[in-house]
C-alpha cells in the first residue's frame, strides 16, 4: 500500500538537547498510527514537524511522495485538532469551520453545504450560530475535529485530542473520532501519552523513548510481544522476573525465574532471546491468577502466595502478592468477594502466556 | 457615639487626599461657567460665553488642530510600532531580545525633561531643524512604551495555538494575523492607541522643547495665555482638555469591555 507519510532519518535538536533521534518511519494511506510515549519522549515533536511547525534539524519528510522540508505549514494540507481545541473565540462555529474552506477556494453554497456535512458527521448540527465558550469541552473538541476535516487533509494530526476531557467524555470522544476515521478513511497520526486510547484505536502504535523509537506494531503484537521492558511496562502492568534457561525442547524454551520453575515458553513467545542463557520472564499482571489457597491441579504454574495489598477498582481487582521473597502484581477480574489483604492464596499462570527477553540488551547476540 | 477609630482616621484622611488632588481641578470647572470678566471667585452667575469666546479665538482653533492632528497621527504610528514591536517580544526569540525589551519602555524610566533636551541636543547636532514631523516623532517615542506594555499584556495570554490552527488551515502569517491574532488583542490594540492619543494631547514639557516656532498645542497655548493673565477662557479650555483626556479614555474603555465581554473568557486575557 502507498505511503501517505515517510520520515526519513528526522532528527530535531533544541540547542544541545535531542529531542528526536535518527527517526524513520512510513506510515500508510488511510491507516491510524499512534505515537505513544511518555512526556519528553520525542512524540510531540515528531508531531509538529510533520505539522511543519518547527522545522528538522536533519532527516526528511514527505507526504503523499513530495518532500515538504521546505514547505510551510498553511501549503501543507494538514487537519491538526490541538488538545486545548484551539477554536476561534471570536468567531462562531460556522465561521470556524469554514476557516479553512476560503483559503481552497470554496466559498458560497458549496462551503455552507460542507460546513453542514461536517457538523452532521460530528453529531452537533444545530450548534452553527454559537460561539465557541458556548460549547462543553467535548463539543468543542468535536467542532475541532469538523474544522480539521472539512478541508479534505492529506494527513489528520491529533495532538493529544483527548487528554482535556473528563474520563467518561474521553471513552465517548475515542469511539466517536475511530468512527469518523474509519468513515472517512483518512490518514491519521495521533499523539497520546495514554496506553488505551492507543491500543483501542491505532491500526499500528509506535512506542518512543528518549527521541527514539522503541517498538512499532500492531497493537496486539505490542501488547503480546513487547520487545523490550520498557514496553512492557509502559503498556499495562507486567511483572519482570529475572531467570535462566534451564532447557530448550525444539523451538521452545524451559525457564527457571524465582519463585517459578520449570516454566516452559512456547517458541512464538521465545524468539527474542536466541539463545542466551540469562533472560528475564514477562508476565502480564492480568495473566496472574489469583486462587484459594491450596487450589492444586489447575494446571499451568502455580505458586502458594500472600496478598499484601488489595486495590479494588470495582470490575476489578489489582492484588499485590507475596511469592516467595518476590513481589508480583496480578489484575483479576471480581468473581464474587475479592481476596482480603494477608489471605493465603495460589498465583497461577499458563506458561504460554508468558514471554523472554534477553536479561541484557546486546547480550542475545553474544 | 462610637468613640472614632483607626479606621475612622485612615477614611477621613483618604477624603481629604482625595479633596486635595481633584478640588483644584473641580474650581476650574465650575469657574468656567462663571459670568465674571476675571477667572477667579466669587462667582457671579452662570455663563456658557466663555465656551463661546473659545469657538471664536483663531489661535486657541489653531492649537485644537494642531493637537488633534497630532494626538491622532501619535495613535496610528504609535499603536502600528508597538503591535509589531510586541509581536516580536512575545512570539519569536532574538538576540538581545531582553535588552531592545528594556529600550524600548525606557522613555517611561528617563525623566520626560531629560528625553526632551537630548532630542533636541541630537537634533542640532544632526544640524535638522525643528519641525512638525519631529514634533511628532517625539511623541512616537514616548507613547510607544504604553503601547507596547498594553499590547504585550494581552498578547501572553492569547495562546499560540489559535496562530497554529489557523496557518495549518491554510492561512498564511500575515492572513493568520489580520483575521485570528488582531482581532483578539483588538481591545489591548485600542486601549494602547488611546493611551497614545492622551498622553500625545497633554503633553506640554516635551513639546515646549520640540515644537517649531509658530506652532501651538493646546497645552503650550494655555501655558502661553497663562503668562499674561489667569483669563476666564483658560478655565473653559481647561474643563474641555478635561472631557477630552478623561472621557475619551473612559469611553475606550466601556466598548472595550463589550468587545471583551462578547469574545468570552476564551481569549485568555482578563474581561
Amino acid at each position: 500500500m502507498e505511503n501517505a507519510v515517510e520520515l526519513r532519518d528526522i532528527v530535531k535538536r533544541f540547542g544541545s538537547f535531542t529531542a528526536v533521534h535518527r527517526m524513520s518511519l512510513d506510515i500508510e494511506q488511510g491507516s491510524f498510527l499512534t505515537l505513544l510515549g511518555p512526556s519528553g519522549c520525542g512524540k510531540t515533536t515528531t508531531l509538529r514537524m510533520i505539522a511543519g511547525l518547527i522545522d528538522t534539524t536533519e532527516g526528511d519528510i514527505s507526504i503523499k511522495g513530495k518532500r515538504v522540508n521546505n514547505l510551510p505549514i498553511h501549503k501543507r494540507n494538514l487537519g491538526i485538532v490541538f488538545q486545548n481545541y484551539a477554536l476561534f473565540p471570536h468567531k462562531t462555529i460556522n465561521e470556524n469551520v469554514a476557516f479553512g474552506l476560503k483559503y481552497r477556494g470554496v466559498v458560497g453554497e458549496e462551503a455552507e453545504r460542507r460546513v453542514r456535512d461536517a457538523l452532521e458527521l460530528v453529531q452537533l448540527p444545530q450548534m452553527g450560530d454559537r460561539y465557541p465558550r458556548q460549547l462543553s469541552g467535548g463539543q468543542q473538541q468535536r467542532i475541532a475535529l469538523a474544522r480539521a476535516i472539512v478541508i479534505e487533509p492529506d494527513v489528520l494530526l491529533l495532538d493529544e485530542p483527548l487528554s482535556a476531557l473528563d474520563a467518561n467524555l474521553r471513552e465517548d470522544m475515542r469511539v466517536e473520532l475511530k468512527r469518523i476515521q474509519d468513515k472517512l478513511g483518512i490518514t491519521t497520526v495521533f499523539v497520546t501519552h495514554d496506553q488505551g486510547e492507543a491500543l483501542a484505536m491505532s491500526d499500528k502504535i509506535v512506542v518512543m523513548r528518549g527521541g527514539k523509537i522503541e517498538q512499532v506494531g500492531e497493537p496486539q503484537a505490542v501488547y503480546d510481544a513487547p520487545e523490550s521492558e520498557f514496553v512492557a511496562e509502559f503498556l499495562g502492568s507486567t511483572n519482570i522476573l529475572g531467570g535462566r534457561v534451564s532447557g530448550r525442547q525444539g523451538e521452545g524454551v524451559t525457564v527457571d525465574a524465582t519463585p517459578f520453575e520449570g516454566v516452559e515458553v512456547p517458541a512464538d513467545r521465545a524468539g527474542q532471546t536466541n539463545g542466551a542463557t540469562d533472560i528475564k520472564l514477562l508476565l502480564r499482571a492480568e495473566k496472574l491468577l489469583v486462587e484459594p489457597g491450596g487450589s492444586a491441579d489447575g494446571g499451568g504454574i502455580a505458586a502458594p502466595a500472600v496478598v499484601e495489598t488489595v486495590d479494588y477498582q470495582g470490575q476489578s481487582v489489582r492484588y499485590f502478592l507475596r511469592v516467595g521473597d518476590r513481589r508480583l502484581q496480578a489484575i483479576n477480574m471480581v468473581n464474587g468477594k475479592p481476596f482480603a489483604e494477608g489471605e493465603t492464596v495460589t498465583a497461577r499462570f499458563d506458561p504460554r502466556h508468558c514471554s523472554l527477553l534477553p536479561a541484557q540488551p546486546g547480550e542475545a547476540q553474544a | 457615639m462610637r468613640k472614632p477609630t483607626g479606621f475612622t482616621w485612615i477614611t477621613l484622611w483618604t477624603i481629604f487626599v482625595y479633596l486635595f488632588m481633584f478640588l483644584p481641578i473641580g474650581v476650574v470647572v465650575l469657574l468656567s461657567f462663571n459670568a465674571s470678566q476675571f477667572g477667579s471667585f466669587p462667582m457671579t452667575g452662570f455663563s456658557l460665553q466663555w465656551f463661546g469666546e473659545l469657538a471664536t479665538n483663531d489661535a486657541i482653533i489653531r492649537a485644537f488642530q494642531t493637537s488633534a492632528l497630532l494626538g491622532i497621527l501619535t495613535a496610528i504610528i504609535s499603536t502600528t510600532i508597538g503591535v509589531l514591536a510586541s509581536l516580536a517580544m512575545v512570539r519569536y526569540d532574538f538576540p538581545g531580545k531582553t535588552t531592545i525589551s528594556t529600550l524600548l519602555i525606557a522613555p517611561i524610566l528617563v525623566p520626560e525633561v531629560v528625553l526632551a533636551v537630548a532630542l533636541l541636543l541630537f537634533l542640532q547636532l544632526m544640524n535638522v531643524p525643528k519641525s512638525f514631523p519631529l514634533l511628532l516623532m517625539g511623541h512616537v517615542i514616548f507613547t510607544l512604551p504604553f503601547v507596547v506594555l498594553v499590547v504585550q499584556a494581552r498578547l501572553i495570554g492569547v495562546r499560540r495555538d489559535y496562530e497554529e490552527a489557523a496557518m495549518s488551515l491554510g492561512a498564511s502569517p500575515i492572513q493568520t494575523f489580520f483575521r485570528v491574532t488582531l482581532p483578539l488583542i483588538m481591545p489591548a490594540v485600542m486601549a494602547g492607541a488611546l493611551f497614545a492619543f492622551t498622553i500625545s494631547f497633554d503633553d506640554i514639557t516635551g513639546t515646549l522643547f520640540w515644537k517649531p516656532g509658530g506652532v501651538e498645542t493646546v497645552p503650550t497655548q494655555i501655558f502661553a495665555m497663562l503668562r499674561n493673565s489667569i483669563s476666564p477662557e483658560i478655565n473653559a479650555l481647561g474643563t474641555v482638555m478635561i472631557v477630552l483626556t478623561v472621557g475619551l479614555p473612559l469611553l475606550g474603555l466601556a466598548v472595550m469591555r463589550q468587545v471583551s465581554a462578547r469574545q468570552g473568557a476564551q481569549a485568555g486575557a482578563p474581561a
